[in-house]
């Protein structure tokens, strides 16, 4: 079987250090085996890391964290998420140094505005990554920034000291444990004119943060996120291939567009967590429920059937093709 | 109607009340219309997070004063020119925050000038609604001595500054907020036309 019929550009690294972050998140280092320099990239972008599972090829979109100068190695950090598809687990347990991994290049899906006056960031969890490189290039830029960050505890938050010391009072950390929340609104009323937000967390919180901007008047353009979906499990089901002439099964535990790549055809992604839109396929024909997991296409075109976004979305019924 | 397709010249569409936390409206003369038909979809309590800055000139003595006060804005300022009410607004924005949204209505010219003041100011263009109404005299820059002459209603126009004869284009600086006048006798002093009415 073909493991992988993806033709974009790839970057091959070696696993050079993997700390431990907190009970549940490892840092991961990566340096290119051919020891030529990575390319640069800008605070907020991914990278998708393949990972040869046995049979099965996983990509999950990581954010890289370290300082968008540096060429020399990138680093990500991982949560373990044990009710996950396996990504994760696979990041904590079977990857060590010395591992072999292939990345894609990176692509930013949450670029920092340079027009702002003042940037607003909140991270909640593991959201933090994309914010601790946007950080650093803020800080080399002289720009006005400030984060909030919402954690569990102090011994769950990652990077909660490296941040207090290096950003001082520009950085506000929130323990739940310690009943300690954001005090949104009144920071958001209290924001200068030409302040951009920016948000990476749990679905929760962004919601609750861009909804609480929104109804305050902030501009659309103003507010920034970032929110890579797990694809769902669900039953399997099977899909016809029209253009490759082809049918394929999709797993309880795959996404449609991992059986597509398993199936040896080349299909088009970028964030693999229904956020970019570059996956978008044309639907021909179905009998049954497309079950719409993303949040690229509105409304209407979940209602209309005619597109679907493979990399998150599953189908149940009798038949599904699509125009791949 | 205004000269339509004009690149250059920014899209004016009628004010609608917004979601905000502030609300700064600056009209000149039957720009006040604008805001009393906005008043009549805007939901109880719009006004009051809302302040008001009006400069009637031309439309004085139409009852838009009283008409706007009876809208019981938080604050209510009436100025006898443009220039004198931009500085108000330029303190304003010093002091307001995100959320504030920002409401124009009346002559390009004021138009023209309280977006330069609010962009100067941080405010995003997404917060800035505009709303043309009323004369269609221009504000024109000439470009010889860059002198800006208000109220422009000919074709051609007298620069007040330079005293050139100028052809008013339908070039239009946002950085300004004003249109683009070129002399239209360099060649041979004396022999412009004469000016006619051209903006009403
Ligand atoms: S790959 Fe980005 S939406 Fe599917």
């Amino acid at each position: 079987m073909t493991k992988s019929a993806d033709r974009t550009p790839k970057i091959d690294v070696r696993v050079t250090q993997i700390v431990d972050v907190t009970s549940e998140i490892k840092r991961f280092r990566f340096e290119p085996t051919d020891g030529k320099p990575l390319p640069v990239f800008a605070g907020g972008a991914h990278v998708v890391v393949e990972m040869e599972d046995g049979d099965t090829l996983r990509r999950n979109p990581y954010s890289l964290m370290s300082s968008p100068g540096a060429t020399d190695a990138y680093n990500i950090s991982v949560r373990r998420d044990p009710g996950g598809r396996g990504g994760s687990m696979f990041m904590h347990d079977r990857v060590t140094v010395g591992s072999l991994l292939r990345l894609s290049h990176p692509v930013n899906l949450f670029p920092i505005d340079r027009r702002a006056r003042k940037h607003l960031l909140f991270a909640g969890g593991i959201g933090i990554t994309p914010t601790l490189a946007m950080m650093s290039e803020l800080a080399r830029y002289g720009d006005a920034f400030e984060l909030n960050y919402a954690v569990r505890s102090e011994n769950d938050g990652a990077y909660l000291d490296q941040l207090r010391n290096t950003y001082g009072k520009r950085v506000s950390i929130y323990r739940d444990d310690q009943g300690e929340q954001i005090p949104l609104t009144t920071l958001l009323a209290a924001q200068p004119l030409g302040t951009h937000l920016y948000v990476c967390g749990p679905g929760g919180m962004m919601n609750w943060v861009l909804s609480t901007a929104e109804g305050l008047g902030w501009p659309a353009q103003n507010l920034h996120s970032e929110r890579f979906l797990a694809p769902p499990s669900g039953s399997p089901y099977e899909v016809r291939l029209a253009a490759s002439d082809l049918s394929i099964k999709v797993g309880p535990h795959q996404s449609m567009l991992e059986a597509i790549e398993a199936a040896g055809v080349d299909a088009p992604y970028l964030c693999r967590g229904g956020a970019c839109g570059q996956c978008e396929t044309r639907v021909i024909s179905f009998d049954g429920t497309l079950l719409h997991n993303d949040h690229y296409l509105t409304d209407d075109e979940h209602a209309g059937g005619q597109k679907v976004m493979p990399c998150v979305s599953r189908f149940e019924g009798r038949e599904l093709v699509l125009d791949r | 109607m205004l000269v339509e397709g004009i690149k250059s010249r920014p899209i004016y569409s009628p004010l609608v009340a917004r979601t905000g936390t502030l609300h700064l409206f600056m009209a000149d003369g039957e720009g006040a219309q604008a805001i009393l038909d906005l008043a009549t979809t805007a939901s109880p309590g719009f006004f009051e997070r809302a302040h008001i800055c009006y400069i009637p000139r031309a439309a004085a003595g139409r009852g838009f004063e009283s008409a706007l006060q009876a809208l019981n804005p938080a604050a209510f300022y009436v100025g006898p020119t443009v220039a004198a009410a931009l500085p108000r607004l330029a303190v304003e924005l010093a002091n307001a925050h995100m959320g504030t949204q920002i409401y124009l209505a009346g002559t390009e010219g004021m138009i023209g000038q309280a977006m330069v003041v609010a962009l100067a100011a941080g405010v995003d263009q997404a917060s800035i609604q505009r709303e043309h109404r009323g004369s269609e005299a221009r504000r024109v820059q000439c470009v010889h001595c860059k002198g800006i002459t208000e109220d422009v209603t000919t074709q051609p126009a007298k620069c007040a500054h330079c005293g050139l004869m100028l052809l008013v284009r339908d070039h239009y600086s946002r950085r300004i907020g004003a249109f683009q006048g070129v002399c239209v006798d360099a060649e041979m002093p004396g022999t412009a036309p004469d000016p006619e009415e051209a903006f009403r």
